[in-house]
């Protein structure tokens, strides 16, 4: 911000002047001006991303030794995450509660996102607004909002008691792995909803139209034409869901139980209660390494069978 | 309206399949305000009386203020120096072709794809290196993080949507870079930045995530929620709490967004 702020006064100050030195470079060339305006950007990027990533790494080499750090380079930690079951047992479950959530949020949002893009016409932006709103309120109410409905007294329990058709409270309903998906499903909803929204959106109305003419009835329309044509927007919108929610520790803290609790609280725990950082850093690398290989994986299947339909 | 073919035609089902979804949206969130006017310490129906009690008690609680009190502060100078940085990253992406742009754009956009806590405990880790110790301003640093990219987000699209040669015709007319943007550039983009406060605003005030990490003694808002959960007592007043910033991140958001899709609205002539 300094950088451009200053050198704009000079420039606004100074026009005779403007053709020697630093401000007269920048008036000139908007590659450099391009440059300098995303730099503070960048500068807090770097600061706040990569520095803390990379010094992250190198702890992900060291050791807890007492309440300090052995910096000796080892891969004892990798070696123990591999090696001991906990480790795995906690982010196979964490993959398979966030892949089961993003399945679920992207399946029940696909056919509200296509209500939206082809069956409203007038009030189009009403809907957008009214159905991201909730995503900008707190994640923390939101999910603390799933244990006053799924609680032991919450809402459903209660309600079905009062109605007489249950003795006692459901209990898989809270902390569970249920619990954990439902309340995921929910909080990312808007995450799915946008991007599938666009890609809906984007669809050339008259190809439909010209499927229609052709005789295909509504089904292969939608097989053909329209689901092909959103899978873009079905590809991002598992990745922002997928992608986050492995790392949640907030929601399986407040819905798991012992069965939800996933990696981010293992390496919640490790950076609090059991105060070995130099683990949770091996944790952190671990779980970002397996999300970027089922990234991957996700992105080359994907393109295979892309390249199928088409 | 005129091109709806017989395509179009509408859908019974999908259209109560809509409602429903958009009722069970907000169940949840709407369930919190309906229990803190309940005057019962349990959240269970039978709803009992209605009181205001649990509100009102709120008011006696010191560290409940001074937790506010840390997430305004917070909250104000992430939006202001987010929306500052953002402002120009959006003006240098949309108004010059730099090489390795998009590679700085997709570096920049990072946080809204990585899980949170990779973010907070890098950081932390970061921050007790350098022997920085754990404050309000390490906050403020994770929530520059979380924000800067939904800024940028938000500002883009005011940006491109606007016709480049107002800028052209204003520098052909004399003016310099510096008189452009504040009295061309700046006024078509204001509905953006003003989005853009409302919204990074709001994502500080309620982000835990990354706050669970770098918070030193004195907690955020939902930092305080978060030690409060832990005592069933406290349920009732906790839901008393949350239906107030939950009415306002509505207020805010709704603002935010409005403004910023009726002045794409205007530019567009359509969504």
């Amino acid at each position: 911000m300094s950088d451009a702020a200053s050198t704009g006064t000079a420039t606004s100050s100074g026009k005779p002047r403007a053709s020697t030195g630093f401000a007269a470079l920048f008036h000139r060339s908007p590659t450099l001006r391009g440059y300098l305006m995303l730099s503070p950007a960048l500068v807090i990027m770097v600061i706040g991303v990569l520095l803390p990533f990379l010094i992250l790494v190198v702890m992900s080499f060291w050791t807890r030794e007492g309440f300090g750090f052995d910096t000796t380079i080892t891969a004892a930690n990798y070696a123990r995450a591999a090696s001991e079951p906990i480790f795995g047992v906690f982010l196979i479950r964490s993959f398979w509660v966030s892949g089961i959530a993003t399945i679920v949020t992207v399946l029940l949002c696909y056919p509200m996102a296509y209500y939206v893009a082809f069956h409203v016409h007038r009030h189009k932006m009403l809907w957008i607004i009214l159905m991201t709103l909730p995503f900008w309120t707190s994640y923390l109410l939101r999910v603390f909002a799933w244990k006053v409905i799924l609680g032991y007294e919450g809402v459903i329990n209660s309600s079905l008691m009062t109605a007489g058709l249950i003795e006692a409270p459901l209990e898989f309903l809270l902390y569970s792995q249920t619990a954990v998906i439902i309340a995921l499903a929910h909080a990312w909803a808007a995450f799915a909803i946008l991007p599938l929204y666009v890609s809906l959106e984007k669809i050339d109305r008259s190809l439909l139209e010209a499927a229609a003419d052709l005789g295909d009835g509504p089904v292969k329309r939608f097989l053909r034409i329209t689901l092909p044509l959103s899978l873009p927007g079905i590809i991002s919108a598992t990745f922002l869901i997928f992608i986050p929610t492995t790392g949640d520790y907030i929601t399986p803290a407040l819905l798991g139980g012992p069965d939800g609790a996933m990696i981010g609280n293992l390496i919640q725990l490790q950076f609090g209660a059991v105060n070995n950082w130099p683990m949770g850093a091996t944790l952190s690398i671990v779980l970002m390494l397996w999300i970027a290989a089922v990234a991957l994986v996700f992105i080359f299947v994907t393109r295979k069978s892309k390249e199928s339909l088409i | 309206m005129s091109d709806v073919s017989y395509i179009k035609r509408p859908n019974r089902v999908l259209t109560v399949y809509a409602y429903i979804f958009l009722v069970v949206l907000y169940i949840p969130i709407l369930s919190i305000p309906l229990f803190a006017f309940n005057d019962s310490i349990y959240v269970r129906f039978p709803l009992q009386g209605f009181t205001t009690q649990w509100f009102g008690q709120l008011w006696a609680r010191e560290s409940l203020w001074d937790a506010l009190g840390n997430s305004l502060r917070v909250g104000i100078c992430v939006a202001v120096i987010s929306t500052m940085l953002g402002v120009l990253a959006a003006r240098a992406i949309t108004r010059s072709r730099l090489p390795g742009q998009n590679a700085i754009v997709a570096f920049v956009m990072l946080p809204i794809v990585m899980p949170g806590i990779i973010f907070g405990v890098a950081l932390l880790v970061l921050l007790s290196r350098l022997g920085i110790p754990l404050s309000l301003y390490t906050v403020g640093l994770g929530h520059l993080v979380v924000c800067l990219p939904f800024a940028i987000a938000t500002l883009l699209p005011r940006f491109e949507g606007f016709d480049k040669s107002m800028e052209e015709a204003s520098a052909d007319l004399g003016e310099n870079g510096w008189y452009t943007f504040w009295r061309v550039t700046f006024p078509i983009v204001l509905p953006g930045v003003v989005a853009s406060l409302l919204l990074t605003f709001t994502i500080s005030f309620d982000e835990v995530i990354m706050a669970f990490f770098l918070t030193g003694t004195e907690p955020t808002l939902p930092m305080y929620i978060w030690s409060q959960l832990r005592f069933p007592r406290e349920f009732p007043s906790v839901l008393a709490l949350s239906t107030i910033i939950l009415l306002v991140s509505f207020i805010l958001v709704f603002v935010a967004l409005w403004i910023s899709r009726v002045g794409l609205n205007k530019d567009a002539g359509k969504l």
